[in-house]
């Protein structure tokens, strides 16, 4: 299983299954993060604590618990 | 707006009412000034609008109030701010929804946007920053979306004021002629099922001011209030089994066992089905955006976090550097406005309260004005530009550790100008944990009215090429002792999960000059009136307090010793003891001394204990009490008489250090402390903040100055 924290920075991904908690999940799908959706690794901090995510023209910062939440698949 | 007509009675006019709706940072409270010409604070990340606020404006005949609600992503009640906008538009009554949407980003713009349209309210898409979707090459046929969604779409610019007639037209059009069926379609599972409860609530003719449509659409997406509404009613029985086989066929098209997640999908589907209609990027080429460019520097792994330090350390340089020039000009001005005023009234009472009580005292403050401005403007750009939302980012590993979030850092930066702002954007953090804690912190985050406090006691015990630097070292040192108070806090009071970190990083933007000359304007304004009415109020009380009662046997034993006195000089040291002896009898005097034996191993006399505690009052009064008591009490003589002189000749390194230690962590003013307990949600929070702080500071400073007393 690879999640979103695996993926290495400029990597193009595509969301396969969310798996947050009910909450969460709303927060993401709110953020246009939910089945289906390309993602492209921008950024990380020097500790891999964030990382910064780009989702249909929109920057997002995650941090490294979140991103380990997405389940992503390369595209 | 139009000027003849505002006198129309307000009984016979037209009414409108429209809650103003979008996205976080689309500009809606900018839209919001250029429509009437208010002032709503203006910033570039999400979370500027906390509470809803209400503009009212007349155009033609009709009176308009617009609510500028807190901008949410989506229907959700993840954070406070979503929560009072979704309340709002569920529960309150208005004419029209205007949904701010950001042209540049329509597609996630437009998730909001379907949402809203399955309420069936009356309601108007402004394609707001056209003139930036224009310079990105992103064309949008608004006539043609109009026509697909069923609901007016026009372009405006909150920028450039372009559109934004049209806008209000639209919106009165709009009244006249009430609800225009939103076209909004779901695929084809979804919208069966709609038509089957919609065919049952139609049968059972059961009654409601909401649409059938909408409750079928809010049933299906399982909308707690829509339950609790039918669940009394007998149609319920009836009702049941369909919506569970209705949910189950959905979820089955969708191959998800998740309701909410199914209709974001399908939400989602039928804005990639508009867009690809209405948007052409034609000369839109997979390039780095400029936004891209620049986070590839500023949110540099490595050099991220020095650069952000830099910065701040280049703030405090020059608020120190370039705010003591006109300094010395303001200080002139005040010795000579209160001798030049002093000279024209005959009694000595009223003389000595009007020049050394208020204008000592509203000199004392005023004097600060440059650096504070400087200060300002410095919150200003980080608040506008964008770069505030990428130090949360870099910071969060880091404030994490201490069990703080990224986005504390929002407050937190807010709190250096003020902290009644700082508490009130803590609101955007969603747990209530998280958010305490922020709360508790703000204080140690040192603000703008601390400033003279700190740049008097540097000027006064430090070179000018290192004032700047101890300033620098003040605030980061605020900010430490803040982080591991956090660290103290969440390992004992506020034990529990984390909140999720996800933010959205705006797009870079050069604020324009008016947005930052507006707001530091409005800000310098506040600090100057305060100065002018709050802090001259305190300051008469202190001198009064300062003054009397007085005492006719000592000032008659002192005068009789100068009759005899030979030299000047003599004469003088014995006005100056007589001065001295005078103060400490006085009701102030008392206090100090009554307190002073508490303040005693923190090295404090008398006057540095009361400064402290007048300086619960507003944090300014610190130094204009200072101003007070050293004005009438110290070794006044001709050369060196500014304040800076005065303290630094009667208040030893030691005392100095451990008097910025306590105003550095201290409970924040009377104002500021209202504010935190109505945020925190209790009085008890105060006292546990009273505590807290006086124990942390009195601990500090009395480490501090022994510390200090060793060199």
């Amino acid at each position: 299983m690879k999640t979103l924290y695996d993926c290495e920075k400029n990597c193009k991904v595509k969301v396969i299954k969310l798996n947050a908690s009910t909450e969460l999940k709303q927060r993401f799908i709110s953020f246009g993060i939910m089945k289906g959706s390309e993602i492209e690794i921008l950024q990380h901090t020097a500790a891999k604590s964030t990382v910064e995510i780009k989702v249909a023209k929109m920057r997002i910062a995650l941090r490294d618990t979140e991103a380990k939440l997405i389940e992503v698949q390369k595209i | 707006m139009s000027n003849e007509k505002i006198k129309s009675c307000p009984l016979t006019a037209n009414h409108i009412k429209i809650a103003l709706v979008g996205q976080p940072n689309v500009g809606k409270s900018m839209l919001i000034n250029s429509i009437s010409n208010a002032n709503l604070h203006v910033g570039n990340f999400s979370g500027v609008t906390v509470d809803k606020t209400e503009v009212l404006f007349d155009y033609k005949n009709y009176h308009f109030t617009v609510v500028d609600l807190p901008g949410t992503y989506a229907f959700t009640d993840y954070t406070i701010e979503e929560r009072v906008t979704h309340n709002y538009l569920c529960a309150e009554s208005y004419d029209l929804i205007i949904n701010v949407v950001d042209s540049t980003n329509l597609e996630k713009n437009l998730q909001l946007t379907s949402e809203l349209m399955s309420m069936s309210k009356n309601i108007i898409i402004a394609l707001n920053m056209s003139d930036e979707a224009k310079k990105e090459a992103i064309e949008i046929d608004s006539e043609y979306m109009t026509q697909l969604l069923g609901v007016p779409c026009l372009k405006v610019s909150a920028q450039t004021k372009e559109g934004i007639n049209e806008l209000i037209e639209a919106a009165v059009i709009q009244y006249e002629e009430k609800s225009q069926k939103s076209k909004l379609i779901f695929s084809e599972p979804v919208e069966e099922e709609i038509a089957q409860i919609v065919w049952y609530l139609e049968k059972y003719k059961f009654s409601d001011d909401d649409s059938y449509r909408h409750i079928a659409i809010n049933l299906l997406k399982n909308d707690q209030k829509t339950y609790e509404k039918i669940h009394d009613n007998p149609i319920w029985i009836e009702l049941q089994p369909i919506l569970v086989e209705a949910l189950k066929h959905i979820e089955l098209h969708h191959d998800s066992d998740d309701i909410k997640e199914a209709f974001a999908q399908e939400y989602a589907s039928f804005n990639r089905g508009i867009i690809a209609e209405v948007v052409n990027l034609k000369n839109q080429v997979e390039k780095k955006t400029l936004t891209e460019k620049i986070d590839s520097v500023l949110i540099h792994p490595f050099l991220g976090i020095p650069i952000f330090l830099f910065f701040m350390w280049g703030l405090f340089q020059l608020t120190f550097e370039i705010g003591a020039i006109p300094m010395e000009y303001i200080d002139a001005f005040f010795g000579w406005f209160g001798d030049t005023i002093g000279a024209t009234i005959p009694n000595d009472d009223v003389r000595s309260l009007v020049v050394d009580g208020i204008i000592a005292g509203v000199g004392a403050v005023v004097l600060f004005v440059p650096n504070i401005i400087i200060l300002f403007i410095g919150i200003a750009l980080l608040e506008s530009t964008g770069y505030m939302s990428r130090v949360a980012f870099l910071l969060d590993g880091f404030f994490h550790k201490f069990g703080l979030h990224g986005q504390s850092f929002i407050p937190l930066v807010t709190g250096f100008g003020c902290s009644i702002p700082a508490y009130m954007s803590a609101r955007i953090l969603k747990n209530d944990r998280d958010r305490l804690l922020t709360l508790f912190i703000i204080g140690f985050m040192s603000c703008g009215a601390r400033l003279p406090v700190y740049v008097l006691f540097a000027g006064a015990f430090f070179s000018a090429q290192m004032a700047g630097n101890v300033l620098f070292a003040i605030y980061i040192g605020g900010a430490m002792l803040g982080l591991i108070a956090a660290k103290i806090l969440k390992l004992t009071a506020f034990k529990g999960a984390d909140e999720p970190f996800v933010m959205e990083m705006p797009k870079y933007r050069l604020p324009t000059v008016k947005l930052i000359w507006h707001t530091v304007l409005t800000k310098t304004m506040m600090y100057i009136k305060k100065a002018g009415t709050y802090i001259a109020a305190a300051s008469m009380l202190i001198w009064f307090l300062s003054n009397y009662p007085h005492n006719l046997e000592l000032t008659q034993s002192y005068e009789s010793k100068i009759e005899i006195a030979v030299d000047e000089k003599e004469k003088t040291n014995l006005l100056n003891q007589l001065a001295v002896e005078h103060l400490e009898q006085s009701y102030l005097g008392s206090i100090g001394k009554f307190t002073e034996p508490i303040f005693a191993p923190l090295g404090f006399d008398w006057k540095m204990s009361v400064a402290l505690q007048t300086g619960l009052a507003a944090k300014e009064v610190v130094v204009s009490t200072l101003g007070v008591l050293y004005a009438l009490g110290g070794e006044v003589d001709e050369e060196n008489s500014s304040l800076i002189d005065a303290i630094s000749k009667n208040i030893s390194f030691a005392s100095a250090i451990s008097f910025i230690v306590v105003i550095m962590i201290y409970l924040p003013c009377l104002a500021a402390s209202v504010v935190f307990t109505r945020e925190a949600g209790g009085i008890k929070y105060f006292f546990y903040l009273l505590i807290f702080t006086s124990i942390t500071a009195y601990f500090l400073a009395y480490i501090a100055y022994n510390i200090a007393l060793l060199f």
